[in-house]
């Protein structure tokens, strides 16, 4: 099910960016004897084999793909394996059985120091209680993974400094962690893990220790950096409106499989099971879905003005009811492709219609 | 445990224990009336008994003989640190020989009392200032300051050994798994439960009679807390901090040092404050084996029945025990709670104002010391002596109450003691293993079955069944008495804030007591004998079973003390239906650690001249005999670990039982 919906389910356009980080039917069982266990059944196994061979899988055959530069966010409830799954893809935990590739190669298949070298200069992570050294204050806390490295006092404290100005904690250099607010602390925690650099970052529950209104406020903050640094990021989260916030895509996990990957939009539009649409139920379908989704072939009406097929409906809604004309959706090159009514609009968001491709 | 699903129902398996027990016993009342047809089984017969204690001994010997270069060799590596701080804190260096040696002072005792105020003062403010400070000021106005001064000395070369070892033994026990489960935990749990007596006999044969000798028995009876600490520290790190650790790229190595080590420093700070305590505990008993200074004091004082110079010097050692325990937990404790920003100064007296501030002091007052003799001695006009005080009133107190001791404790030796006594030591030791494995089986299957079986079999197949028997029934009736009077006391103190507040501070002081400081005050009052025994035994073993109980009590969630109300529980049936229940495996935690805690101080009584494996050790140190001696050590640890298994058999059973 997950091929059926996962390339270009609502047409977008493919995506041309390089693969950063691929799992290949990456299975994670805990038991005895899981590693033969997999081996033999050649990588395939129902969730009652698994059971079956008194096994617990955490991870179970996930496929996916994550591209530079995108925010990947993987969503799942407690125990769906979502922690696992990333700690995979960082080799915290070691995979029972396939492939982990960084950059083509398989990350499973590296020596140790190879391993250490990669952690240190190409990869970051932010942890869901921080994770700071108690005994450290925030400008050693950021310094710590440089110092780790080898580099002098003056090298890795100016880039410390750096980062701290960047995620605004300037002032509090030398306080230590007991001393700051949650928030405060989690800024501390992503300033380190930027410290080094990273091409890949994963954020582990980033926000999810952080009252409401401050995780609104980080998940901004996460905005504004990655507007800047462009960093290819791996998101976990089990909140649905976060992840609908932040991801270029999003990979829903139950039960240690993943049962869909796609933008928000697609999730919403095009829920490959009941369970994915019981998260999407609830959604704000006008700040998720897109012209496209709504569009219909253009029948030759008059237009009271011109939307791009990407256009989240929720940005032109006012104006299209206000017109009262359909907006004509036209694509890069200034040429129309379909028309948006406002019957439409009104609909979805009276909430009276399913867009057309709807479950 | 093969009872059909029907039978269950009818006859649940406590019943069936119930009868399973009433068989067993009487099994061995048969056994005990038999007595003349089978006297096997009842006393051990002299000509089976295994000469382990001979074998020991030849080992000792034969280490003694061959590896001398090597305990020559560490008394001397060891003799350089501990003879400088000897020297610095209470003798003073002597270079060159003879009367023209030049003589560099000891640390001024002006400059100590100062240092410990100032260190006081840095980690818990004025009010813990002016208690250490006041201890240390105590000490040299009643004229122990150099005894005092040679067990500090020794202890500080004691406890960074203990705290490095146990260190690097924690961290390998936490790094190997399988060396945690075959090597250390036994390790630990024999060194812990081997009476301190037990430890001098092997260092006085292989490093005599010397201050080293005493310092390496401190040192290995002080070790196992801070491995312990270590371990719990370790696997109490986050999980999130390891994983950073491995993000950011740390080899083991900094991991460990960098990472973990360092995060888990508040909980071996708790450690360091155990080790510290536990060193001045054992460095006192081991005055016995030539480590001098306050304990030594003690025993002199002792033999000669000089109680009023006993009661001095034991006062002096609890003043440097409450100075050393509260100033090491406020480190623990200021750990704890993390540190808080300053401002950074790169000056030296800048960033470490009171270091600088101490060191400055110590060295202005040694220097004046040199002109000024009161810097140097505590100066005779200035110093008290209580020691008349002290007699006179024992005396005023055996005059008027000479015969209402008498009869009380003559009462208890004929009524209670003698009686108990003649039970235990004519109990059959086939019938005591074949019960203690029995329970042992019920409690935790067939491996605590065979392993309670084997030690108790041991003491009496060493031959030492009669003097296993009289411990067991001394420390028994003093462990079954401190519980008498530590569980109700702890379960007021669970009931009432006030009550709770005027104990613990009671039961803080009394814990950090070294095991000697109780017998003083009870030899005064009862002489020789089990009674002065039991009853200093009965003062050092009631802590647990009051903090236990408290702290079992009040850690009932306040949820379900709620829930109770609610279903309309009165004050009353709250307690017992629901607070006391609950709180069982606490307590029972409680008694276990109060029998083990008897258990080390009824052997310390031996010295006020009990019967039993005490006795034993007690003899053999005074002989140097090692293989004795420690057989006899062997056989005490191996009545704490059959009773530690049993209780914790049982409380886990219970434990699983409550959820």
């Amino acid at each position: 099910m997950t091929e059926a919906t996962e390339p270009q389910a609502v047409g977008t356009p493919k995506d041309a960016r390089p693969i950063k980080l691929a799992c290949r039917n990456v299975w994670k069982l805990f038991g005895s004897n899981a590693a033969n266990f997999i081996r033999e059944r050649d990588g395939k196994a129902s969730m009652a084999d698994v059971t079956a061979a008194g096994l617990v899988g955490a991870v179970r055959a996930v496929d996916l793909e994550i591209r530079q530069g995108e925010i990947f966010i993987i969503m799942g409830l407690s125990g769906s394996g979502k922690s696992t799954l990333v700690r995979c893809m960082s080799r915290l935990v070691e995979p029972t059985h396939g492939k982990v590739e960084f950059e083509g190669n398989d990350l499973l298949k590296i020596s140790d120091a190879a391993l250490i070298e990669l952690r240190r200069h190409r990869m970051g992570m932010v942890f869901q209680n921080f994770a700071l050294l108690p005994h450290l204050n925030v400008l050693e806390n950021i310094a710590f993974p440089l110092s780790i490295q080898g580099q002098d006092r003056p090298t890795r404290e100016a880039r410390a400094r750096e980062v701290i100005e960047l995620v605004g904690l300037r002032g509090r250099e030398h306080f230590y962690p007991r001393e700051l607010s949650g928030g405060q602390q989690q800024r501390v925690g992503i300033a380190r893990s930027l410290a080094t650099k990273p091409e890949i970052w994963f954020l582990d529950e980033p926000f999810s220790a952080l009252d409401p209104l401050i995780r609104r406020e980080m998940q901004d903050e996460l905005m504004r950096l990655q507007t800047m640094l462009h960093k290819t990021i791996v998101f976990i989260t089990h909140d649905f409106d976060e992840a609908i916030r932040l991801a270029d895509r999003i990979a829903i996990m139950k039960d240690g499989e993943v049962i869909q990957i796609g933008t928000p939009e697609q999730l919403v539009v095009n829920p490959a099971t009941d369970y994915v649409a019981e998260f999407t139920r609830d959604v704000d379908r006008a700040k998720v879905i897109s012209a496209r989704s709504l569009m219909r072939a253009l029948d030759g009406a008059e237009h009271g003005g011109t939307v791009s097929p990407d256009a989240k409906i929720a940005s032109f809604s006012a104006s299209i009811v206000a017109s009262g004309k359909p907006f004509a959706v036209v694509n890069g090159t200034g040429k129309p492709i379909g028309e948006v009514t406002p019957q439409a609009v009104i609909g979805l968001l009276a909430g009276l219609d399913k867009p057309r491709a709807g479950a | 445990m093969t009872v059909t699903a029907s039978a269950s129902e009818t006859r649940p398996p406590v019943q069936r224990w119930l009868l399973v027990w009433a068989l067993a016993l009487a099994a061995v009342l048969v056994v005990f009336l038999l007595q003349d047809q089978l006297p096997w089984a009842v006393n051990y017969p002299a000509e089976a008994v295994v000469p382990v204690a001979d074998w020991v001994s030849a080992l000792m010997r034969w280490i003694k003989s061959n590896l001398s270069w090597l305990t020559r060799s560490i008394t001397a590596v060891l003799g350089v640190p501990l003879d400088f701080a000897l020297n610095l804190l209470a003798k003073s260096f002597k270079i060159g020989h003879g009367a023209d040696a030049y003589v560099l002072p000891r640390l001024s005792w002006v400059g100590v009392c100062a240092v410990a105020f100032i260190a006081g003062h840095a980690v818990g403010g004025r009010k813990l200032g002016i208690l250490v400070g006041g201890c240390f000021l105590y000490i040299a106005l009643f004229g122990q300051w150099t005894s005092a001064m040679l067990t500090l000395a020794l202890i500080s070369i004691a406890v960074p050994f203990c705290i490095v070892t146990g260190l690097f033994a924690g961290i390998w026990a936490w790094r190997k798994p399988w060396a945690e489960r075959l090597i250390v935990s036994p390790a630990l749990d024999l060194m812990q439960t081997i009476p301190t007596f037990a430890y001098l006999i092997p260092m006085l044969l292989l490093f005599g009679n010397s201050p080293v000798s005493a310092m390496i028995a401190t040192a290995i009876f002080a070790t196992p807390p801070m491995v312990r600490a270590t371990m719990l520290g370790l696997s109490r790190v986050p999980s999130e901090i390891d994983d950073f650790s491995e993000m950011a790229g740390c080899t083991a190595r900094q991991k460990l040092w960098r990472v973990l080590l360092p995060s888990a420093r508040p909980t071996l700070m708790v450690g360091v404050n155990q080790v510290i305590m536990l060193a001045l505990n054992m460095v006192i008993i081991a005055s016995m084996i030539g480590a001098g200074g306050l304990g030594y004091d003690v025993l002199l004082a002792l033999r000669a029945l000089k109680v009023g110079e006993a009661m001095e010097a034991g006062l002096a050692i609890v003043a440097l025990a409450i100075a050393l325990d509260r100033l090491s937990q406020a480190i623990a404790h200021k750990q704890a709670k993390g540190q808080t920003h300053q401002a950074v100064s790169p000056v030296f007296w800048r960033r470490y104002p009171h270091l600088t501030l101490a060191l400055a002091i110590l060295a202005a007052t040694t220097l004046l010391s040199l002109y000024v003799p009161a810097f140097a001695a505590v100066p005779k006009a200035i110093t008290f002596t209580t020691a008349p005080l002290w007699k006179a009133a024992v005396n005023w107190i055996t005059i008027n109450f000479f015969d209402v001791i008498e009869a009380f404790r003559v009462a208890l030796i004929l009524n209670v003691l003698n009686p108990l006594r003649a039970f235990c030591e004519g109990f059959p030791w086939l019938g005591a293993v074949f019960l203690l494995g029995l329970a042992g089986y019920q409690l935790g299957g067939l491996r605590l079955a065979a392993l309670v079986a084997a030690l108790t079999a041991f003491c009496a197949i060493t031959g030492l069944w009669e003097k296993t028997m009289a411990t067991v029934y001394l420390c028994g009736i003093s462990a079954f008495i401190a519980c008498l009077i530590g569980i109700p006391i702890g379960l007021m103190a669970a009931r009432s804030d006030r009550f709770e507040k005027i104990v613990t501070p009671i039961i803080d002081t009394l814990q950090v007591l070294p095991s000697f400081c109780f017998i003083i005050p009870v030899v005064m009052l009862f002489r020789v004998g089990d009674v002065t025994a039991m009853i200093a035994t009965i003062a050092f073993a009631v802590v647990p079973a009051i903090r236990y109980t408290n702290h079992g009590i009040r850690q009932v969630p306040p949820a379900l003390i709620e829930a109770a109300k609610v279903s309309g529980c009165t004050p009353r049936q709250t307690f017992f239906r629901v607070q006391l229940p609950l709180a069982l495996p606490e307590i029972m935690l409680g008694v276990n650690q109060t029998i083990l805690m008897a258990l080390a101080m009824i052997i310390i009584c031996a010295m006020v001249g009990t019967r039993d494996l005490g006795q034993e050790v007690f003899i053999a140190l005074s002989k140097a005999d090692s293989g004795r001696g420690i057989v006899a050590g062997l056989a005490i640890a191996f009545i704490g670990i059959v009773a530690d298994r049993l209780f914790n058999a049982w409380t886990a059973k219970a434990r699983a039982r409550l959820g």
